[in-house]
């Protein structure tokens, strides 16, 4: 009985923890909502509100594939372009036929993801293989072919139809035709994401992935974190769980790039470059890798710091770099670890958080 | 000739490629870590030429030898502050850090040096050679004849010298080293040294052939060569020297015939494919976990 | 017909020549002890009959299927679990999330069940957690259930493999050096508990050992490799006044 009651706290704390995350999102988007509508918030920062939920959710993605999966992505970027791209070109083609802004946008969501996920099982079957370091690399490759292949593309439509090219000169359209992506140009679409849009996209993010950790699947792509070969004799067919994994991340950042991309009348490849995929990883590491709620503040907070720092603008990037390296040699070195062990039993009131890590909170 | 020409381009930046590529596939063979780094160290390399020949007035010659020692001492600190702390953790805590670093670098030069690109000076004094319709310009040819005298040195270094056969003792098996007596630390320290000197040399070459100078000017090389230690096998000399003059190669050849702006599509599709069909790369050889 | 039957098993790494020409029977419901010097090719076997290397010659029959040079992940579907001598346990998870991987392909559902927290996700969880707690109680693991399988001590994280490896419901359990690192009261221990789980879960073991007094008292039956090769097999007793067995342990000729 005993038992029981320990093994019922226990899963209680797990889906508490689940629970106060979805809390956390809810309330901050209640409190922005009032105070944009009681006119307590600047024009720049409601301009930052849909950028802080994409970055909330490539974090979250990205976590998925660092934190839980345990393997760099440097080509993350890719994924959340080719949503962007997708998906604006799927409103604008659909403008006539899908009047309503709220259904294009939720189909664009799906479209996105689809095409996202799609890249991702098509990167990941090569990839997944590798060992970690050429997984970062070849991931980093991979953002630089999309990107350089958007950089490229042409997609414009006539009245014969769509019409698309991969070339240096442009695209030539019939009479009245629309061009939709002008190679480095980018793509001009409508502005029609909203916050509640963002919002609704991070809730859904945070249920994929916190449901995904608690579930077999999830047990399956975290043990083959902690030891491939473990796992494999316990079982677990790592090739396709890693896949998994990889294809649900690159999913919700193609879903996040939705979301981007319609903040914005015109978007180039460019933006997504190797910067963006960087600043996404600094989320995840400062938020703790396998902490979800940690991301969702790191992006936050990080986002909305320098537009109140503008003076400081220029050493921004550099405060990010030291950030990174200070954070992971504190969080991870095994000295570092020792010494703060030996300091946490000098002051035996903060020795309790100490053991809780890493198990996705 | 057209041909011949953009095959000598190639050769010229594949030798470049190839000395980069050796730092990368030393510092890999002994400390088991991809220096992410390693590309921003040949940026400083080429600040501190810059700098030494436009400011100090100095001769060529001595201003690389001058940032030869920046470098070792820049690639040294790096080690020993951001990577040494984190030896006996995983991989990719090692590999974020070093992502980490080459930002820093970046930053930094572009707080110190701005973002406007600096038109570099070449350390090249000679004009080359004209063989019929095709010449080779200096840089080409001291590019490819350094690289060559570097490759040929360091074999030298690692097979008949003490600390290179330490070197190789660490590569295989850091705990047996140490206990035979070597140290373990001194040989990942020198590791670093030698090749950020490396990356020295590779920085005032590259910014001779391509004289602009900026923060973000050794990011791409880096990576490059990278993929040529991957492709030629990392952990080989030979290897890397094949797989950077292979990959500047097509590089120069991928922007003549496919696209400018294609051809790092190009290059990382070659990578992948090689990857998939040979993992070890062309001369690399097989790594098994022990259980 | 025998759980297990090795014939003529060998495998070399480039020109060495590591086990060769091993034969060995399993028989369900007892236990078997490999014994060896350090060096003589027992983890090689292990990994062999787990899949993790394959064999360059043999075969490997399993309840009469062959399984010889099949990935780790289908031997263990094929009923062969195994702990590590270098223990691997998934350090970043709980005890208990520990013996749920284990218990991966015996209580099933799928992905979707488990992102959208359908019905079945819940029964199937409650029934997970309760094999799971069943297994670790066997080790007296169950009070630590929640703690992170780091932060265990050396001891217990030995019993943790041995609870995962029962999870995934083997015909055969392979434990490598399960008493290593355990003091005299420990190791008494841990022999009752070997016992116990041979005769509740109706499995055969094979274990490799260094403590003599552990293997000479529960195994029924020893197999000794010296330099990959097999210099004598019978009982504790046979194989101890083995004249062979003798001198590869005195390294004497």
């Amino acid at each position: 009985m005993e038992k029981l009651r320990a093994r019922f706290r226990s899963i209680n704390r797990d889906t508490r923890r689940d629970m106060f995350n979805y809390l956390l999102v809810i309330v901050v988007f209640v409190i922005m909502q009032l105070a944009v509508s009681g006119d307590l918030v600047s024009n720049s920062m409601q301009g930052q509100l849909v950028p802080i939920c994409a970055y909330i959710t490539m974090a979250l993605s990205l976590n998925l594939t660092v934190g839980i999966l345990g393997e760099l992505s440097l080509g993350h970027g890719a994924f959340m372009s080719a949503g962007a791209f997708v998906g604006v070109l799927f409103t604008t083609l659909t403008q006539e036929s899908i009047p309503s802004d709220g259904l294009r946008m939720l189909l664009a969501f799906v479209v996105g993801a689809v095409v996202a996920g799609l890249l991702g099982v098509i990167i990941g079957i090569p990839v997944l293989r590798l060992r970690g370091d050429y997984l970062a690399i070849v991931t980093l490759g991979f953002g630089e072919i999309v990107k350089n292949l958007l950089n490229v593309l042409y997609v414009g439509v006539d009245k014969d139809g769509l019409h698309a090219t991969i070339s240096s000169n442009g695209i030539v359209l019939g009479e009245g035709g629309q061009v939709i992506i002008s190679g480095a140009m980018g793509i001009s679409g409508r502005r029609i994401s909203t916050f509640t849009m963002g919002f609704v996209l991070v809730l859904v993010a945070l249920i994929i992935i916190q449901n995904l950790v608690r579930s077999r699947a999830g047990r399956a792509i975290m043990s083959i974190r902690d030891n491939r070969i473990a796992a494999e004799a316990m079982g677990i067919n790592v090739t396709k769980y890693k896949l998994l994994a990889f294809t649900i991340s690159a999913a919700i950042a193609g879903m996040a790039g939705v979301l981007y991309g319609h903040n914005y009348s015109s978007l180039q490849a460019s933006k997504f470059d190797y910067n963006m995929s960087i600043q996404v990883l600094l989320f995840v590491v400062l938020g703790g890798m396998g902490s979800m709620r940690g991301s969702i503040i790191a992006a936050t907070v990080l986002t909305i710091l320098p537009e109140m720092l503008r003076g400081l603008k220029d050493y921004r990037m550099l405060f990010y770099a030291i950030v990174l390296i200070v954070v992971m040699i504190f969080n991870q070195s095994p000295q570092v670890a020792q010494w703060r062990a030996g300091l946490m039993e000098k002051m035996p009131h903060f020795g309790k958080k100490a053991g809780a890590k890493k198990e996705g909170n | 000739m057209e041909f011949l020409s953009y095959l000598l381009t190639g050769i010229s930046l594949g030798s470049v490629y190839a000395i980069i590529a050796l730092g990368y596939s030393m510092v890999y063979g002994i400390a088991k870590m991809l220096n992410f780094a390693h590309g921003d160290v040949i940026m400083v390399g080429g600040y501190m030429v810059f700098i030494f020949m436009n400011s100090l007035g100095l001769p060529a010659i001595v201003a690389i030898l001058g940032a030869m020692a920046v470098c070792t001492l820049l690639g040294v600190v790096i080690e020993r502050v951001a990577y040494k702390p984190l030896r006996s953790a995983g991989s990719l805590a090692v590999l974020i850090t070093a992502i980490g670093v080459s930002y820093l670098l970046q930053n930094l030069a572009l707080i110190i040096w701005g973002s406007t690109p600096k038109s570099f000076p070449s350390v090249v004094s000679f004009d080359g050679i004209k063989i019929g319709a095709l010449s080779i310009s200096g840089e080409t040819i001291v590019t490819v004849l350094v690289s060559a005298v570097i490759m040929v040195a360091l074999t030298l270094f690692i097979n008949h010298s003490k600390t290179g056969h330490a070197m190789q003792a660490v590569a295989e098996d850091k705990g047996a080293a140490q206990l035979m007596g070597i140290n373990v630390d001194a040989t990942i320290s020198i590791t670093f040294a030698i090749g950020s000197a490396l990356a020295a040399i590779a920085g005032a070459l590259l910014c001779s052939t391509y004289p602009l100078l900026q923060p973000t000017t050794g990011a791409m090389p880096g990576i490059r060569a990278f993929v040529a230690a991957v492709f030629g096998g990392i952990g080989s000399i030979p290897g890397a020297m094949l797989g950077g003059i292979l990959l500047g190669i097509i590089e120069s050849l991928s922007k003549a015939y496919i696209s400018t702006q294609l051809s790092d599509a190009v290059l990382f599709t070659v990578l992948i494919v090689v990857l998939l069909v040979k993992p070890t790369g062309l001369l690399g050889k097989k790594i098994s976990e022990k259980v | 017909m025998a759980l297990l039957e090795v014939t003529n098993l060998g495998i070399a790494f480039g020109g060495l020549q590591a086990v060769a020409q091993l034969d060995m029977k399993i028989e369900k419901g007892h236990l078997y002890g490999l014994i060896g010097p350090n060096g003589a090719g027992k983890t090689t076997v292990f990994n062999m009959l787990t899949g993790v290397y394959k064999p360059t010659e043999g075969d490997i029959i399993l309840d009469g299927k062959n399984v010889t040079g099949k990935s780790a992940e289908k031997i263990c579907r094929a009923g062969v679990a195994r702990t590590f001598q270098n223990i691997r346990l998934f350090s970043n998870m709980t005890v208990l999330d520990n013996v749920k991987v284990g218990l991966h392909n015996q209580i099933s559902y799928g992905l979707l069940t488990g992102i959208l927290r359908l019905p079945g996700y819940f029964t199937k969880e409650k029934a997970m957690n309760e094999r799971a707690m069943e297994l670790l109680k066997i080790f007296d693991l169950d009070g630590e259930a929640h703690m992170l399988a780091s932060s265990l001590p050396y001891g217990k994280q030995r019993k943790l493999e041995i609870a995962r490896a029962l999870a995934t419901n083997p015909k055969l359990l392979l434990l490598d050096e399960p008493a290593a690192g355990m003091n005299p009261n420990e190791t008494a221990e841990l022999m009752e508990t070997v016992r116990f789980v041979k005769d509740k879960f109706k499995i055969a073991i094979l274990l490799i050992e260094h403590d003599m007094n552990f293997v000479m008292g529960i195994c029924e039956h020893i197999t000794v490799l010296d330099y990959g090769r097999v210099i004598a097999s019978g009982t504790g007793d046979q194989v101890r006044n083995n004249p062979k067995v003798i001198a590869a342990y005195l390294g004497g000729d």
